[in-house]
């Protein structure tokens, strides 16, 4: 690589926008280039950017489908095993097995379960909590959570080569294409 | 928007979501401001002393409960459930509109729902823990409340009975305060980043860096991210409707007359939303002047909320007159005795008609489009509503109790005062925390705010310029 004598590691090339518009219209030109290894960031979700920088993964559903699905076992196999075998009472002479009634709490556990998996799914795929990131080595990227949009090639990407990305990035019109440190 | 369907300066024309001559720093500093600044309202001190100053109250009569049980109250025989189980339900129903708020109008693609959510979400957790307080403490011996609620496995090897609508309510109770309090810490997540960036001061940025925990609004996160917050509003939709649901079979599932009422699940779900919308007003209008924000929550948010209590009342007063038709038409002595009890002979009777002026006289108000633009008709209104719905529990509970079945055993329900510094002190619980959140975290969500400016679409899907 053209750096590699350089004395620290480089992260990737980020441009920096100033409207989803042209990161949005950026992230599409990066994709359509044959780039993979790359990520756009913006303050708040950007319907079609993530298609844009090929991401297709779907798996956050399915996570909260199993999360339901256990939530509903556990609170119905709670309920059977208290009920029938550890501690069966005869109230009213009604059976110890009276589904009916136990569906609310089964209901509630199926919720309960599935948001958990909701929430910690997400994060988890997000990889999040990460407390260090080499995007926020770049002086201006904590506008990434206010009013800048960034767009990243990582250096990892093979069709990388710093000066003919720094070119091409260069011609999406961003304010300014900077170099981050590992 | 509707905006179109009108002539220019037609008075029909709703109020925009987001005033105007906003962009996106604009949205990001004026909302960071509120936080991260040295200069507290005078008004914000106030308010929390004096909710401080309940909670004090809270905790003497909370201690002298555990000293002396729960003889210090007025419940007793035959009114054996009274101010506790009133509060609990009185603010297990405010929490709804929260949830509402932030799930169903998501759903609905609302967006004027946006400026409300967060605060909405917070004030939804506040009251479902003062709601909690009462389950735990109405025994007088809060630590029995652990094996007779919950089933954990103990040394007595013994487990709650599921059949019962009681338990029930643990499940959903708990579950909504649990599912409500991750929904709204994934709303702050993206926030939270901003904070950590925004903030001058390295600890505060440790702070707000630890809770936002390395968020950088990379495209794939805010997929997933997008992805798992629908799914959770679709899965706290039903929740929030289960919610009073449960707590209706606490009584619809008993005998008593006044209770056992197959009308209940559906009134007491709108009851719930109806109280919840009136507190969400209660605290928004004097906030919104507090903290200017009338750019954020214009009169759109305050008008849009005053219609859906409007609508919501009006289902509730259909419960009331569908629980007085079914008790005449069922033709039972006692069904019917309950209800001359109520609301004509009883010494009870002045509250079923407090309630029906507070609940169904006065919020017709909301139906005249210049008064629900007056903040201050409004606020009123929503104070009647508040004491409306908390009188509705008690003319449920309290009436229905005091003469039941054998009249050698009426008696008068009087509380004490330890029953009012208790509710008077989840108040102050309550006042105090909405306050202490408004001013460590953003009330309103700034990026869900960003969202609603018109750049915030693009408007050509790719293509080179």
């Amino acid at each position: 690589m053209a750096t590699a004598s350089s004395s620290v590691e480089l992260h990737g090339l980020m441009a920096e926008f100033d409207s989803a518009d042209t990161l949005l219209a950026a992230a599409t030109a990066v994709g359509k280039a044959g780039y993979t290894k790359t990520d756009a960031y913006s303050p708040f979700p950007i319907h079609g950017l993530a298609e844009a920088i090929g991401f297709k993964e779907k798996i956050v559903p399915k996570i909260i489908l199993a999360g339901g699905l256990t939530g509903l076992l556990a609170g119905a196999g709670l309920e059977y095993w208290t009920q029938v075998i550890a501690y069966p009472m005869n109230i009213a002479g009604r059976p110890f097995w009276a589904w009916g009634a136990y569906i609310p709490p089964a209901f509630e556990t199926t919720i309960l379960f599935g948001s958990f998996a909701a929430v910690i799914g997400m994060l988890a795929l997000n990889g999040l909590p990460r407390p260090y990131h080499p995007v926020f080595n770049a002086p201006r990227f904590s506008m990434a959570s206010q009013d800048k949009f960034f767009l990243v090639i990582e250096a990892a990407d093979p069709k990388f080569s710093l000066d003919a990305t720094r070119a091409f990035l260069a011609g999406l019109h961003p304010r300014e294409v900077v170099d981050v440190a590992e | 928007m509707a905006s179109t369907e009108y002539p220019a300066g037609d008075v029909r024309i709703p109020a925009p979501v987001i005033g105007p001559g906003h962009s996106f720093r604009s949205i990001t500093d004026k909302l960071t401001a509120l936080v991260l600044t040295k200069n507290t309202p005078l008004a914000w001190f106030i308010t929390t002393a004096i909710g401080f100053t309940f909670i004090m109250g809270f905790m003497v009569a909370v201690t002298y409960l555990l000293f002396k049980g729960v003889g210090i109250w007025g419940t007793n025989i035959p009114v054996g459930w009274a101010f506790p189980i009133i509060n609990f339900v009185w603010w297990i129903g405010i929490g709804h509109a929260g949830t509402l708020i932030s799930a169903i109008l998501l759903l609905f693609k609302q967006d004027w729902r946006t400026s409300i959510n967060r605060f909405a979400e917070a004030m939804t957790l506040f009251a479902v823990l003062c709601a909690a307080i009462f389950p735990v403490i109405h025994t007088g011996r809060p630590w029995l409340a652990a094996y007779w609620l919950f089933p954990y496995p103990n040394a007595m090897t013994i487990w709650p009975n599921f059949r019962s609508p009681l338990i029930w309510d643990v499940f959903a109770v708990s579950t909504y305060g649990l599912v409500s309090l991750i929904f709204w810490f994934t709303g702050l997540i993206p926030d939270l980043a901003t904070f950590r960036d925004k903030a001058t001061h390295p600890l505060l940025k440790k702070i707000y860096g630890i809770g936002a925990m390395g968020w950088r609004g990379s495209a794939r996160h805010w997929a997933r991210y997008e992805n798992a917050y629908l799914i959770l509003a679709g899965l706290s939709t039903p929740l929030v409707l289960s919610v009073h649901t449960v707590v209706s079979f606490d009584f619809a599932s008993a005998i008593i007359p006044g209770w056992h009422a197959t009308i209940f699940p559906p009134y007491f779900v709108a009851g719930a939303i109806y109280a919840g919308f009136a507190m969400v007003l209660t605290l928004t209008i004097p906030l919104r002047a507090l903290y200017n924000l009338k750019d954020f929550i214009t009169m759109r948010h305050i008008e849009n909320m005053a219609k859906v209590m409007l609508v919501t009342g009006l289902v509730v007063v259909y419960g009331y007159m569908s629980e007085a038709f079914f008790g005449w038409y069922s033709g039972n002595e006692l069904e019917r005795f309950m209800l001359k009890n109520r609301m004509y002979y009883g010494p009870y009777a002045w509250s079923y008609w407090l309630l029906l002026l507070c609940n169904f006289i006065v919020p017709q108000l909301m139906w005249s489009k210049r008064l629900r633009n007056r903040t201050g008709v409004v606020f009123l209104v929503c104070m009647f509503i508040n004491v409306g719905m908390w009188l509705e529990r008690f003319v449920i509970i309290v009436t229905s109790l005091h003469r039941d079945f054998l009249p050698s055993s009426w008696e008068m329900y009087y509380p004490t005062i330890w029953d009012f510094l208790t509710l008077f002190g989840t108040i102050g619980i309550f006042v105090t925390l909405i306050f202490i959140f408004v001013r460590v975290l953003p009330l309103i969500s700034i990026f869900e705010m960003r969202t609603l400016l018109p750049e915030a679409t693009p408007k050509h899907e790719g293509g080179s310029h």
